[in-house]
C-alpha cells in the first residue's frame, strides 16, 4: 500500500504575519456517547491518553489528545499509524454499549499557523474572542473560518491548531494566507 | 478667491509638499489636507454639478455631511466614484475629476435644466411617465438611465484587497471628539475593554476649533494631555481612520477602517470591516451644523460657518476675502471673529434673531468692528458659478431689498443637530428639543437588547449637550452610568474636567428666511443640495396631500441621496411641518438605516474574492482530473468532471465516447461527492424506517438497498443506497448535494422529536474516496488488483465486502446506477489517489476510461433511474415517478406518509413519470412543456406535462428523456407535441423510461 497522502501534501507558506503549515495526516476518531458514563470516559483516556477535558476544551499532549465536541461528542487525536489500534480497543471496549466510534482521519485537513499575529490571523476569519485574556490555555472552539465549519486550539500563545473537511483544505490555506497578508497587521491585542 | 494663507492650518505639514490632479489640472496642497482644503487653496470653489439641475455646486462641509463636493477618484483598478472631498485625505498623485456634466465643469448643457425647474417640479417622474405604458422600456426607462446617477461606474476589476476582523469589547466608544476621549478614560479607568472609533485621522473632534479652556489649559492642550493618559491605558483601543457605520441587534456594530485610501502604496488591505460585539455602545458622534434656507443658498462660496472655521484654523484656508455671516445662533459668530483674526474681510454678520442686548460674542465681534445688522436676512445670493455678493432684507418680511453687499463668501448657520443616526440605528427614539430645535435622543427609550436594558448611550454633542463643559460633564456622566450599570466599579473621587462656559444667548428657529419668502425665492432655495429638492417641492409635496414624512420624503426624494439628508432633513421636515400647519415633532423623522455614511462594498466582501470567494469543494482525485482534461461541473460546493476531454475532442464527443465506453469496457467514476453517514444504536433500524419509505431495518448485514426519503409533506428530499453494516449500524449513501442537509435533517429529529431513541448519527462523507468501477469489465479490474473474492456468487448484486484490494483496506459495494456490471470502492481518502491509480495503470487494456456527470447521467437515463432534482423538484411524491414498490405497506408510518395520502397526493391528475421518444429520433429541449387543448383562465395554453431529463443516447443512437406527464402511463404509445424555445415543435411517443436491458441482464452477470 501506497503513504497516506494529506490534502495539501504538506504545503507550507511564510511569506505573511504567521507561517502557515498543513500538517498530518493525524489520527482522528469521533466518539460519540454518554460522556457522564465512567467506561466510556475511561476508554476514551486510555485512547487519548490524557484526561477528558472540560466543556470547550481539549487535552492534548504530544501527538495525542482529546477534544470536547459537544455534549455528547469527543474527538480522540493520535498519530495517523495508531488509528486503527485505537479504534478496534475503543470498539471492543464498548461493545454492548451505546457509543460511536467512527475514524474520520482521512475527512479532516489540519493546519498549523505560527507567529505573534496568529490570535489576529484567526479573529480575522472567524467570530471568536482572541483576546488572550478570553481564548487561552486549553480552550477548543468549534465555529466557523470564513464560510467554512472548523475548529481550533492554541498549543501555545503564538500557535494554533487548526482543523477543517479536506475538501476544502484548498480553501482554507488560501484563507489563512490571504488574512495573513503583508501589512494586514490590526494590533488588536498589543 | 479662496486661498491658503500664510499662517494657520493646525492639521498641515507645510514642510511635506503634496501633488495631485483636478480634472487634469496639477495642484499642490500639503500632507493633511483633505481634497477638500487642497482645492480651496487652489481657488477651485466650483467642485461640481448637481444631479437633477446641474447647477454649478461647491463645498458646503467640512466632514460626511458633504452633500455637493463629490468626485470620481482615482484610475482603473483604483477608480471610485462619489467620494466625498471633505472625508479624502489628500495623498501624493491623487487624482480627481468631477462629475454629472458635460461637456465640462466649467459649461455644462445639462445646467438648462435649471431653466426648466418649473416643468421639474416634485414626482416628476411619477407624474410624468406613467403613460404611455408602451414608452416604459423603451422611451422611458433609457432615458432615466440616461439622465440618472452621479459618478461613473468602475469599468476595471478592483485592485485592493479587503478583509473582516472580529472584535469584542465592554464598551464601543464612537467618536473620538473631546466627548469620546472623556468617555474613553472614564470607562478606561474601570479596567474594561474599551474600544474607541475615530473616523478621521485625529481626535479632538471640532473643539480645538472652537477653542476655550479645560480645567485651565487650552483646549488642544487637553487633548493631548487625555491622549497621553490612554495610551497607558492597556485595556483602551484606539482606531482613527475608524467609522462606527451601523449600530444592529445585541450590541453587534460594524466598524469601517481606511488603511491604504490616504497611502494608495502602502501594503495590506484597503478596507477592514470591523464587525464589534459591544457589551454597552457610547455614541459620541457630535453634531451637524444646519443650512439656513434662502435664496441662493447652493451657490459656491455659501458655505455652513463651522466648516469655514475648520478650513481657516485646521487648513488656513480662507474661503473668500469677504464674507458676509447669515446665522440664527451665536455660535456662527465665532467664524466671524475667527475670520477677522485671520484678517479677512467681514462687511457684516446676518443675525435673524433680535437680541435685547449683546451676548458674550455678538460683543466680541461688534468689538472687532464687524457691522451686525440684528432681524436681518440674505433675500437672495447674487452670482453664478461663484458668490458675488448678497442683498439682504428683513427677516420678518418677503424679502424686499434693502442693500446688497458684495462678498465673495457666505457663511450661514441654522443651528446644530445631535448626530443621532448610531442611537437610532437599533430603535433609539427621539424627542423634539425646542429650545435648540433639534431633535435629541430621548434617554427614556434607548435601543433595547434582549434584556430590555438600553444598550445605547450617547456622550456629549450628541446627546444634545453643546458648550464645552456640558459635552466633557455629558461624556464623563455617561461613561460613568454606564460602567456601572455594567457592573465595573468606578473610582469614586474622579469628576469631569471643568471647561470655561460662556453665556450664550437662545437661538431663533428660522425655517425660511426671510419669514415670508415669495414663491420665487421659494425656488430658489435649496433643501436638499444633492438630490436638487426645493423648499417649493416640499411645500408642493404637503399641497398634493403628501402629509407623511415618509411618504413626502420618497415623493420629493429628500434625503434620498447618498449623504441620506445629513444637512437637509430636519430643514426639510420643518418645511414640511410649516407647510402643513403641524408642529416639528408631530411630523417627525424619517428612518435612520446604516450605514452612517457610504462603506465600500469591497470592505463588506472582505476577503471573499478570487480564490476565497466561496469554498471549493475538492475529492482527493481532484488534481489528477484537473491535469486529465476534466470539464469542470458545480455540483453544490463540489467541482465534479463533467466530462473528460481528449485533445481536441468536443465535450458532446467525450461524452458520447465516455457512455460508450462504459457499456462496452470499462469506466471509473469518481463517486467520492456523494453524502456516506453512518446511523448507529439499538433504535437506528426503527429511525431509517422512519425516514425511509421503504424498510431498513429488515436489511441484513452485508446487503445494500435503494431507498428514498421524503419530508413531512410527502415530497421527495434524497435518495440512495443504505448498506446495513452490523446488528446496529447502517451507512446510508445521499445525493452530493444532500449529504449535509440529511445529516442536519437526521440530527434535527433525533434532537427534537426523537430525542429519547438511542441512535448516534455521524457524517464520514470525506473520509471516503469513493470509486465507481463500471462495465463488463469491472470483475477483471477488481480482480487483477487482488485480494478479494468479487465473483457474482460471493459478492452478488447488492452485496457489500470489507476486504483488501491490490493492498488497500476498502469496502467494496455491489451496487449500479447505470445497469452495468459496477462495484463502489471505499477506501480511506488518503489513499484514494493512489488507487485510482492503480486502477488506471491496469485497466489499460480493459479500455478503462474515466467518465464524468454527463456520461452518468445518460447512463441512468438510458435504465430509467430517477435523479434527485431532474425528476424531482420539490413538489414531487415517489408515487409520481412509479416508485410505489419503494414504498413500504406494511410500515404504520413514516415521513410523509400522512401527507401522500392527502387528496391533492392521490389525485390520479397528478403528472406521473414516463420515458419519451422524438418520432424522428432528435433531443428534446431539457424541461420543454407539452401542449393540450385548449387554454387555461389566463389565456395561455394548457400544459400536459414536462420533460425533465433528455439525452442523446449513443447506445440506442437516439433521442432518450423522462418526463412527467397527465395519465402518463395509461398514454403508452400516444405521441404529444412539446413545442420548443427554438420554434420548432417536437413530437414524442409516451414510452416505457426503461430503454436499455429492461431486464437487467447487464448488471447481474
Amino acid at each position: 500500500m501506497s503513504d497516506p497522502v494529506s490534502a495539501l501534501k504538506n504545503i507550507s507558506d511564510d511569506t505573511g504575519l504567521v507561517t502557515i503549515s498543513e500538517i498530518g495526516p493525524i489520527g482522528m476518531i469521533t466518539l460519540r456517547g454518554d460522556l457522564s458514563d465512567k467506561a466510556l470516559v475511561k476508554a476514551a483516556v486510555a485512547a487519548g491518553g490524557v484526561n477528558l477535558p472540560e466543556q470547550g476544551h481539549c487535552n492534548t499532549q504530544g501527538t495525542q489528545g482529546i477534544a470536547w465536541m459537544s455534549p455528547d461528542e469527543l474527538l480522540i487525536i493520535c498519530a495517523y499509524a495508531d488509528v486503527q489500534d485505537r479504534l478496534a480497543d475503543l470498539r471492543e471496549k464498548l461493545a454492548g454499549s451505546h457509543a460511536l466510534v467512527v475514524n474520520v482521519s482521512d475527512a479532516r485537513a489540519v493546519f498549523d499557523i505560527k507567529g505573534d499575529h496568529a490570535r489576529e490571523v484567526i479573529a480575522k476569519l472567524a467570530p471568536v474572542d482572541m483576546h488572550p485574556d478570553q481564548f487561552s490555555g486549553t480552550m477548543f472552539r468549534r465555529t466557523r473560518f470564513a464560510q467554512v465549519p472548523a475548529a481550533y486550539w492554541m498549543p501555545d500563545g503564538t500557535s494554533a491548531r487548526i482543523v477543517c473537511f479536506r475538501s476544502v483544505a484548498q480553501y482554507m490555506f488560501d484563507l489563512l494566507k490571504t488574512a495573513a497578508m503583508p501589512g494586514s497587521e490590526v494590533r488588536h491585542y498589543a | 478667491m479662496s486661498t491658503r494663507l500664510a499662517t494657520g492650518g493646525r492639521l498641515l505639514n507645510t514642510a511635506k509638499p503634496v501633488n495631485f490632479t483636478f480634472n487634469g489640472k496639477q495642484l499642490r496642497g500639503y500632507e493633511g489636507d483633505t481634497l477638500a482644503s487642497a482645492l480651496l487653496a487652489n481657488d477651485q470653489m466650483l467642485m461640481g454639478r448637481s444631479f437633477k439641475y446641474h447647477r454649478p455646486r461647491g463645498v458646503v462641509a467640512a466632514g460626511p455631511e458633504e452633500p455637493n463636493a463629490l468626485v470620481n477618484l482615482g484610475r482603473e483598478g483604483r477608480f471610485e466614484p462619489n467620494q466625498r472631498v471633505t472625508t479624502t485625505e489628500l495623498f501624493d498623485g491623487l487624482e480627481a475629476s468631477s462629475q454629472n456634466h458635460w461637456p465640462s465643469l466649467e459649461f455644462d448643457v445639462g445646467a438648462i435644466n435649471t431653466h426648466l425647474s418649473k416643468f421639474l417640479p416634485a414626482g416628476f417622474y411619477y407624474k410624468m411617465f406613467m403613460y404611455p405604458r408602451s414608452f416604459w422600456k423603451h422611451v422611458y426607462e433609457p432615458f432615466i438611465r440616461h439622465s440618472a446617477g452621479l459618478g461613473k461606474a468602475p469599468k476595471a476589476r478592483d485592485e485592493d484587497t479587503y478583509e473582516h476582523f472580529h472584535a469584542y469589547c465592554d464598551v464601543l466608544i464612537v467618536g473620538g471628539g473631546v466627548a469620546g476621549l472623556e468617555a474613553a478614560r472614564t470607562a478606561g479607568r474601570s479596567g474594561a475593554r474599551v474600544l474607541l472609533l475615530e473616523q478621521t485621522n485625529h481626535f479632538g473632534g471640532r473643539a480645538p476649533v472652537d477653542g476655550g479652556t479645560v480645567d485651565g489649559k487650552p483646549v488642544d492642550k487637553f487633548v493631548e494631555e487625555i491622549l497621553e493618559e490612554l495610551s497607558q491605558m492597556e485595556n483602551v483601543q484606539l482606531r482613527p481612520r475608524t467609522m462606527g457605520a451601523g449600530v444592529y441587534d445585541h450590541g453587534y456594530v460594524l466598524g469601517y477602517e481606511q488603511l491604504t485610501d490616504h497611502a494608495p502604496a502602502k501594503a495590506g488591505p484597503r478596507h477592514r470591516l470591523w464587525r464589534i460585539r459591544a457589551g454597552h455602545v457610547i455614541t459620541a458622534t457630535g453634531a451637524i451644523e444646519r443650512p439656513l434656507s434662502f435664496a441662493g443658498n447652493d451657490i459656491p462660496g455659501v458655505m455652513l460657518a463651522g466648516a469655514m472655521r475648520d478650513y481657516l484654523v485646521n487648513f488656513g484656508v480662507s474661503v473668500g476675502d469677504r464674507t458676509v455671516l447669515v446665522t440664527n445662533n451665536d455660535n456662527a459668530y465665532l467664524t466671524a471673529i475667527a475670520l477677522k483674526h485671520a484678517g479677512l474681510d467681514v462687511p457684516a454678520i446676518l443675525d435673524a434673531r433680535v437680541l435685547p442686548q449683546d451676548s458674550e460674542l455678538v460683543a466680541q465681534a461688534r468689538a472687532l468692528g464687524i457691522r451686525i445688522l440684528m432681524g436681518h436676512a440674505i433675500s437672495s445670493v447674487k452670482g453664478g458659478k461663484r458668490v458675488t455678493g448678497v442683498a439682504i432684507c428683513s427677516q420678518a418680511g418677503e424679502g424686499a431689498v434693502l442693500e446688497e453687499i458684495a462678498c465673495d463668501a457666505v457663511a450661514m448657520s441654522g443651528g446644530w443637530s445631535p448626530v443621532v443616526h448610531l442611537w437610532s440605528h437599533c430603535g433609539g427614539k427621539l424627542r423634539w428639543d425646542s429650545k435648540r430645535a433639534c431633535f435629541s435622543p430621548d434617554v427614556d427609550n434607548p435601543p433595547k437588547g434582549a434584556d430590555g436594558v438600553g444598550f445605547v448611550t450617547t456622550a456629549g454633542a450628541a446627546s444634545g449637550m453643546f458648550p464645552l463643559d456640558d459635552v466633557l460633564h455629558d461624556a464623563h456622566a455617561a461613561a460613568d452610568g454606564v460602567m456601572t450599570t455594567l457592573g465595573f466599579k468606578m473610582p469614586r473621587d474622579i469628576s469631569a474636567p471643568s471647561a470655561t462656559r460662556r453665556e450664550e444667548a437662545p437661538l431663533a428657529p428660522v425655517w425660511m428666511m426671510p419669514n415670508g419668502a415669495s414663491a420665487k425665492l421659494r425656488e430658489k432655495t435649496w433643501l436638499d443640495y444633492q438630490n436638487d429638492v426645493k423648499v417649493s417641492d416640499v411645500r408642493l409635496a404637503a399641497q398634493e396631500g403628501f402629509v407623511s414624512v415618509e411618504h413626502a420624503k420618497r415623493y420629493t426624494t429628500l434625503g434620498m441621496a447618498t449623504d441620506q439628508g445629513k444637512l437637509s432633513n430636519i430643514n426639510g421636515l420643518a418645511t414640511l411641518a410649516g407647510a402643513l400647519d403641524a408642529e416639528i415633532p408631530t411630523v417627525g423623522t424619517t428612518t435612520f438605516r446604516p450605514p452612517y455614511h457610504p462603506i465600500s462594498i469591497g470592505a463588506i466582501g472582505g476577503g471573499a474574492r478570487g480564490a476565497t470567494f466561496q469554498p471549493l469543494r475538492r475529492t482527493p482525485m481532484h488534481g489528477w482530473h484537473d491535469a486529465n482534461g476534466a470539464e469542470w461541473e458545480p455540483v453544490g460546493q463540489w467541482r465534479r468532471p463533467y466530462a473528460f476531454k481528449r485533445g481536441s475532442e468536443s465535450t458532446h464527443d467525450a461524452v458520447m465516447r465516455e457512455v460508450k465506453n462504459v457499456r462496452e469496457n470499462l469506466g471509473l467514476l469518481d463517486a467520492s461527492t456523494l453524502g456516506k453517514i453512518i446511523v448507529k444504536g439499538p433504535d437506528a433500524g426503527r429511525f431509517l424506517d422512519m425516514l425511509y419509505t421503504n424498510m431498513m431495518s429488515t436489511l441484513k448485514p452485508g446487503k445494500c438497498r435503494y431507498g428514498l426519503m421524503c419530508n413531512e409533506n410527502g415530497f421527495l428530499i434524497d435518495d440512495g443506497v443504505v448498506a446495513r453494516v452490523d446488528e446496529d449500524t447502517w451507512l446510508c449513501h445521499t445525493t452530493t448535494g444532500g449529504a449535509e442537509s440529511i445529516h442536519a435533517h437526521m440530527e434535527e429529529w433525533l434532537q427534537t422529536e426523537w430525542w429519547d431513541w438511542q441512535v448516534y448519527v455521524a457524517n464520514v462523507t470525506e473520509q471516503y474516496a469513493q470509486i465507481a468501477v463500471v462495465g463488463p469489465n469491472a470483475r477483471q479490474a477488481l480482480e487483477r488488483l487482488g485480494g478479494m473474492d468479487v465473483s457474482k456468487e460471493t459478492l452478488g448484486f447488492m452485496d457489500w465486502a470489507d476486504g483488501t484490494l491490490g493492498g488497500y483496506p476498502c469496502r467494496v459495494y455491489r451496487i449500479s446506477f447505470s445497469g452495468e456490471l459496477s462495484y463502489e470502492i471505499a477506501v480511506d481518502a488518503s489513499h484514494g489517489q493512489a488507487l485510482w491509480d492503480a486502477l488506471m495503470a491496469l485497466g489499460a487494456d480493459l479500455g478503462v476510461m474515466p467518465y464524468g456527470t454527463e456520461a452518468l447521467h445518460i447512463l441512468r437515463a438510458e435504465k430509467g433511474f430517477i435523479m434527485i432534482g431532474d425528476e424531482t423538484d420539490g413538489t414531487v411524491i415517489p408515487q409520481d415517478l412509479g416508485l410505489n414498490w419503494a414504498i413500504s405497506k406494511k410500515k404504520e408510518d413514516y415521513l410523509g406518509k400522512r401527507a401522500q395520502a392527502r387528496s391533492h397526493m392521490t389525485d390520479p391528475e397528478r403528472w406521473q413519470l414516463v420515458g419519451l421518444e422524438t418520432t424522428d429520433g432528435s433531443t428534446l429541449p431539457d424541461g420543454a412543456y407539452a401542449v393540450g387543448e385548449g387554454t387555461n383562465d389566463n389565456g395561455q395554453r394548457n400544459t400536459i406535462g414536462r420533460v425533465t431529463s433528455s439525452y442523446h443516447s449513443p447506445n440506442l443512437n437516439k433521442g432518450i428523456a423522462m418526463g412527467l406527464v397527465l395519465h402518463g402511463p395509461d398514454r403508452m404509445g400516444e405521441v404529444i407535441s412539446f413545442p420548443g424555445v427554438d420554434g420548432k415543435v417536437y413530437e414524442a411517443r409516451i414510452v416505457d423510461p426503461v430503454f436499455y436491458d429492461k431486464d437487467g441482464e447487464k448488471q447481474n452477470v
